[in-house]
């Protein structure tokens, strides 16, 4: 089995090497590599899957990668069941992506270096998800970060595109740096990176205070690459990039390693609850705060894109409260439905030329009916209408909070289910119903190609029906797979409302949010200006990027220059300087070795040489 | 394979005196020649590297000769893994600077390809030798030649910068010289290997340190005495700041090793904290000020004061960790900034400008340029997969265990690293065509191909697979530890007891 999830990574990999240095040459027939590529990956991680399903577990080495010492790192795969739904996740998610991409990439000029950098994604986000150890699960890491630096910068002649390219991998490095002192950590008191031996040691071996230390300094890698506060301000800028990768790194895929990594280091958070707590609340903080910004953004790709910061924060929520296999499995099940809703907006943009504001858009439905109809089963499916796939895990979710007693952090997050059915809502009614407001726009409105309706409407099927998984909740298929990877859910407390109160409050919270968005739209006040304090500080994202700006990005700039122009250049090179002009001023010997004449110097150098020799030997 | 370590350092030195005699007026002949006594180096650097044998401890190729047996001087060298790894970096190196200077070479080529060969030697010698005084007189040697390249094919103000480099390693290398002599004289001999088991109990070892570690920490450059770097570099020609950043500088961090930890353990305990404290200073320091740079070249040299701080802090660390990191990282840095410090002279060739803001939108006009720049950037800001991240992790590994503090605020240095390089790339390869000169730029040439294709190779051939390389140095990395870890000890004890007879002795 080890050569499979050898060639599960290597299909991939190898497609990227193809496609980059021959690509040139390929043009079109890049698309089928890139395509056939992560296709093979499918099929075998599905052969994994059902390995995995008959009991068969893997945790192997393959070469001995970094050793040093007592350090010991290697490049080993480990399946369970953890990593096996993630890469079925992936592969499918991300073999459609190359499809759809086909027809939405088709008159790019950089259509070859498009699909390299998405193979060497999907090659580095399976690396990341099958490492058996902490060091290549870093690797994978940043290899991920890396190929979205790339890919939001993708149309690099547009400086907003570099600048956000640039800005996501910064950010990022910020998070890497908590995950490396972490890993140090780890390293240097259980003497070891491999998972298997840093969760048998890390509960014989660590105080709480490390162990809360380790899993807080992973969790800041969490929050750069999951886009969590304060480090999620990368991702709404993302939506530079072409919308496939909006579709697959930003939303299915790679901002989902966060919470894997948190799930697989269950052992430390368990051993750690200050930690799991801090997760949760920033989880909970998160979601809200990424909400109340998409309620009032009017770009449809931000608002799906503040939707994924928010969801994300649900994820968190989930194994923040040691819920482990909810937060998968609402992993599992938004990778489906915020794909979808990318892939659509993308299929939106293709027939609007490349508009993104939702003011300019409306009544779409008539004209493009597949991207509607599935759009629509996205947002309800997010929104946690029954028996849509987003409604079974975000209400695993929730109920876990509720019942591992965080009161307050379900409380706030059946609030944000309100706002997410909301700013879903509105994006839908201002996109597909009502009144065309761009005529010219709407006339030439047409709906995409088949290869990008297929992909929308094979992930609008997996929207509907993939949250069966986990039904009945908490003793559904995917429970009973996690149970042992990811451990069983802890409830606490027993008491208090009843299951089918909970529920009946989350499905009620999402038909209370599409009540609000619908009476605004009767209203004609979906997307008009307000002049209302609160719907100003939303516009300006709570004005986070000017506080970063101010507090850290300019003065950080100015040490800098302030350091370059007077310490380096005045201080440091004058003392430096002024020491050379002393000794000048008091040997003319030293002129005599200025006179840029080698010879004369070599000869000096000599005769100095021996004369010390002569000198010593004489004593 | 006897006598290979002698071929090594004389064939560039022979076949640098041919270039001198037979070259006048024959500049192809020059380059040909030079070219071929350094590709003859390269070959038998691979020889060394395939009879070296990982698992023997101690050094290797040992050939000693008597040279001036009255003061118990000979020519005496021998390498263990860490020399090995540094003259395979020179040789390869040197090989890929005189490629380099092929065409952008033309005036006084005669002189100029003897003088990278004699720097060779030098350079080789330095790495090789076992003998104190030899090992100074190589050091100084290799003054000559590197001064010749900036002084004479260096850019506008090369005169001072040459000045100023010499000056500056004048300076610590005379107080080095009299620390060897005052050893020497005193054990009557200059054989390391015969000192390093003498000195560790000297009463003077505080002062002699300083001597030695002035000497290779100007080199480094260590902060503060980092100020020639960056005009060395900018003055340099592209062969001269290859070498000068890929090997010179590991000169510094080499001798560290090799002649300050092992001859004065105690001494280098005692000033362990102040050295890491100015190491994590540099690095975080150097990473700031090339931040703001608008030289290409510049930002290269103060990049190099931050990572050469990563080298000296792994060492510093003494534990295997640190130290085979630091080793690595040597080879690294000469790797990804030799490799930047081409690309930078290739892009200078083509609009004789290295400004940040004469650039922008190369991946447009020169993409397969565009690509190599991009693998070198993230080889230097350590990406995994890439040789860089080997290196910076297990020297923050090792530094970690060593003093958690030092630790954290070097790992910022990761981060500082990510802005100043992707900031620089972002203006320099994309944005759009701002100038109407970038927009007919020619790509990489054949020649420049290959300049390139090694270098990335290893990038990620070390990234990938670094057991190639910490194989060979894993036994030297921990001998050298365990050494000066046991002598540390072993002197403590020993001035234990000293005090307590002095004690005894005062009460009697």
């Amino acid at each position: 089995m080890l050569t499979v999830v050898i060639l599960i990574v290597l299909f991939p990999l190898a497609g990227a090497a193809v496609n980059g240095l021959f690509g040139y040459r390929l043009r079109q027939a890049s698309g089928y590599i890139g395509a056939a590529a992560v296709g093979l990956s499918w099929v075998l991680s599905l052969r994994v899957l059902f390995w995995v399903m008959g009991g068969g577990e893997l945790n192997e080495d393959v070469y001995a990668w970094i050793v040093a010492g007592s350090f010991h790192a290697s490049v080993g795969f480990q399946v369970d069941a953890l990593s096996t739904i993630i890469i079925v996740t992936v592969t499918t998610i991300s073999f459609l992506i190359h499809v759809y991409s086909f027809g939405y990439m088709r008159n790019d000029p950089g259509f070859a270096r498009f699909f390299a950098y998405l193979n060497l994604f999907v090659f580095s986000m399976l690396v990341l998800v099958l490492a058996n150890n902490y060091l290549l699960m870093f690797v994978g890491w940043e290899g991920v970060g890396l190929c979205s630096y790339l890919l939001i910068g993708f149309w690099y002649e547009r400086k907003s595109a570099s600048d956000a390219g640039k800005k996501a991998f910064i950010v990022n490095r910020i998070g890497d740096f908590g995950f490396l002192l972490g890993i140090f950590l780890m390293a240097s008191y259980l003497g070891t990176v491999q998972y298997a031996e840093v969760f048998e040691k890390a509960p014989l071996m660590l105080s709480t205070g490390v162990a809360t230390a380790i899993a807080l300094l992973l969790f800041l890698g969490a929050c750069g690459k999951s886009a969590q506060f304060p480090l999620y301000v990368w991702l709404p800028d993302a939506m530079e990039g072409p919308t496939p990768v909006s579709s697959l790194i930003h939303a299915a895929t790679m901002v989902t390693a966060g919470v894997y990594m948190v799930a697989r280091s269950n052992v430390l958070y368990t051993l750690a609850p200050t930690a799991g707590a801090v997760v949760a609340w920033v989880g909970v903080a998160t979601a809200l705060l990424a909400a109340t910004i998409a309620l009032v953004n009017t770009d449809i790709k931000r608002v799906l894109a503040y939707s994924t910061v928010s969801q994300l924060g649900y994820m968190f929520i989930g194994v923040g409260v040691g819920a482990y296999t909810a937060g998968i499995f609402h992993l599992f099940t938004h990778a489906f439905f915020k794909g979808l809703m990318f892939l659509a907006a993308g299929s939106v943009m293709h027939a609007m030329q490349d508009e993104l504001d939702m003011r300019k858009m409306g009544g779409l439905l008539g004209r493009m009916r597949i991207t509607g109809v599935t759009f629509w089963i996205g947002a309800l499916a997010i929104a946690g209408i029954p028996p849509l796939a987003g409604f079974w895990s975000k209400d695993e979710i929730l109920v876990s909070a509720y019942r591992s007693g965080n009161v307050a952090i379900w409380i706030l997050g059946v609030l944000g289910a309100v706002l997410t059915a909301f700013y879903m809502f509105r994006l839908i009614l201002m996109t597909f119903h009502g009144q065309p407001r761009d005529q010219r726009l709407y006339d030439d409105a047409h709906e995409s190609p088949a290869n990008m309706t297929v992909p929308l409407v094979v992930l609008a099927l997996g929207s509907a029906v993939v949250g069966f998984v986990g039904v009945p909740p908490g003793h559904g298929w995917i429970d009973g797979f996690l149970s042992d990877t990811a451990g069983a859910a802890h409830h606490a407390a027993s008491g208090g409302l009843s299951g089918g109160m909970l529920v009946g409050i989350s499905v009620l919270a999402g038909l209370v949010g599409i009540g609000l968005a619908y009476r605004m739209h009767r209203e004609g006040r979906l997307g008009a200006a307000s002049s209302n304090a609160v719907h100003g500080l939303l516009i300006r994202k709570w004005y986070v990027d000017e506080i970063y700006d101010a507090l850290i990005v300019r003065p950080v700039h100015r040490l800098s220059l302030v350091l370059a122009r007077v310490l380096d250049a005045i201080v440091v090179d004058g003392i430096a300087n002024g020491l050379g002009q002393l000794v000048k001023g008091a040997g003319w010997v030293v002129t005599r070795f200025q006179s840029g004449n080698a010879p004369t110097y070599a000869l000096w150098m000599v005769i100095g040489v021996v004369a010390v020799i002569y000198y010593v030997s004489g004593n | 394979m006897p006598g290979l370590l002698t071929g090594l350092i004389f064939v560039p030195l022979f076949g640098g005196v041919l270039v001198l005699l037979f070259g006048r007026g024959r500049d192809g002949f020059s380059r040909v020649f030079a070219l071929t006594a350094a590709s003859v180096n390269l070959l038998l650097s691979f020889l060394l590297y395939a009879d070296f044998r990982a698992g023997v401890p101690g050094m290797q190729f040992v050939e000693r000769v008597e040279w001036v047996g009255q003061f118990g001087i000979s020519y005496f060298v021998g390498i263990d893994g860490i020399s090995l790894l540094l003259v395979l970096v020179t040789t390869l190196l040197t090989f890929l600077a005189i490629l380099a200077s092929w065409s952008s070479i033309t005036s006084r080529v005669r002189e100029y390809m003897a003088s990278m060969l004699l720097l060779e030697t030098g350079m080789v010698g330095v790495f090789c030798a076992l003998d104190l005084f030899l090992f100074y007189v190589f050091w100084e040697a290799m003054l000559i030649p590197m001064y010749l390249l900036i002084g004479v094919w260096g850019g506008e103000r090369r005169i001072y910068a040459a000045v100023k480099f010499v000056l500056f390693t004048l300076a610590g290398s005379l107080l080095m010289l009299v620390a060897i002599v005052y050893l020497g004289l005193q054990y009557n001999t200059f054989d390391l290997m015969v000192l390093q088991k003498m000195t560790y109990l000297h009463p003077q070892q505080h002062w002699l340190f300083l001597a030695f570690f002035l000497s290779f920490a100007i080199k480094v450059p260590l902060f503060p005495l980092h100020t020639w770097l960056p005009d060395a570099h900018v003055e340099a020609p592209t062969a001269g700041s290859v070498i000068l950043a890929g090997v010179l500088l590991k000169m510094g961090t080499y001798g560290l090793i090799r002649f300050c930890l092992p001859l004065f353990p105690l001494a280098a305990l005692y000033f362990t904290p102040y050295i890491m404290a100015l190491s994590v200073v540099g690095i975080v320091y150097g990473a700031l000020v090339a931040m703001v740079q608008t030289d290409i070249k510049k930002l290269v040299a103060y990049s190099s004061v931050s990572h050469l701080g990563f080298v000296v802090l792994g060492i510093f660390a003494m534990n295997a960790q640190g130290m085979q990191g630091g080793i690595i990282q040597m080879v690294n840095h000469g790797l990804s900034t030799g490799a930047l410090f081409l690309i930078v002279g290739m892009i200078y060739e083509r609009r004789h400008t290295r400004l940040i803001a004469d650039f922008g939108g190369l991946a447009k006009t020169i993409p397969v340029f565009a690509t190599f720049f991009l693998i070198t950037t993230l080889s230097s800001i350590g990406l995994p997969g890439l040789n860089g991240f080997v290196g910076e992790f297990l020297i923050l590994l090792g530094t970690f265990k060593a003093s958690k503090v030092y630790g954290i605020i070097a790992a910022s240095g990761v981060v500082l690293a990510a802005v100043y390089m992707l900031w620089m790339f972002q203006r320099v390869v994309w944005g759009e065509v701002t100038d109407e000169r970038n927009r007919k730029l020619p790509d990489l040439t054949p020649r420049e191909w290959i300049i390139l294709t090694p270098l990335v190779v290893l990038m990620f051939w070390i990234g990938i697979y670094p057991g190639t390389f910490l194989k060979k140095t894993e036994l030297s990395a921990k001998l050298v530890v365990e050494q000066v870890r046991i002598r540390q000890i072993e002197s403590l004890n020993e001035l234990y007891v000293l005090d307590r007879k002095d004690e005894k002795n005062l009460i009697e």
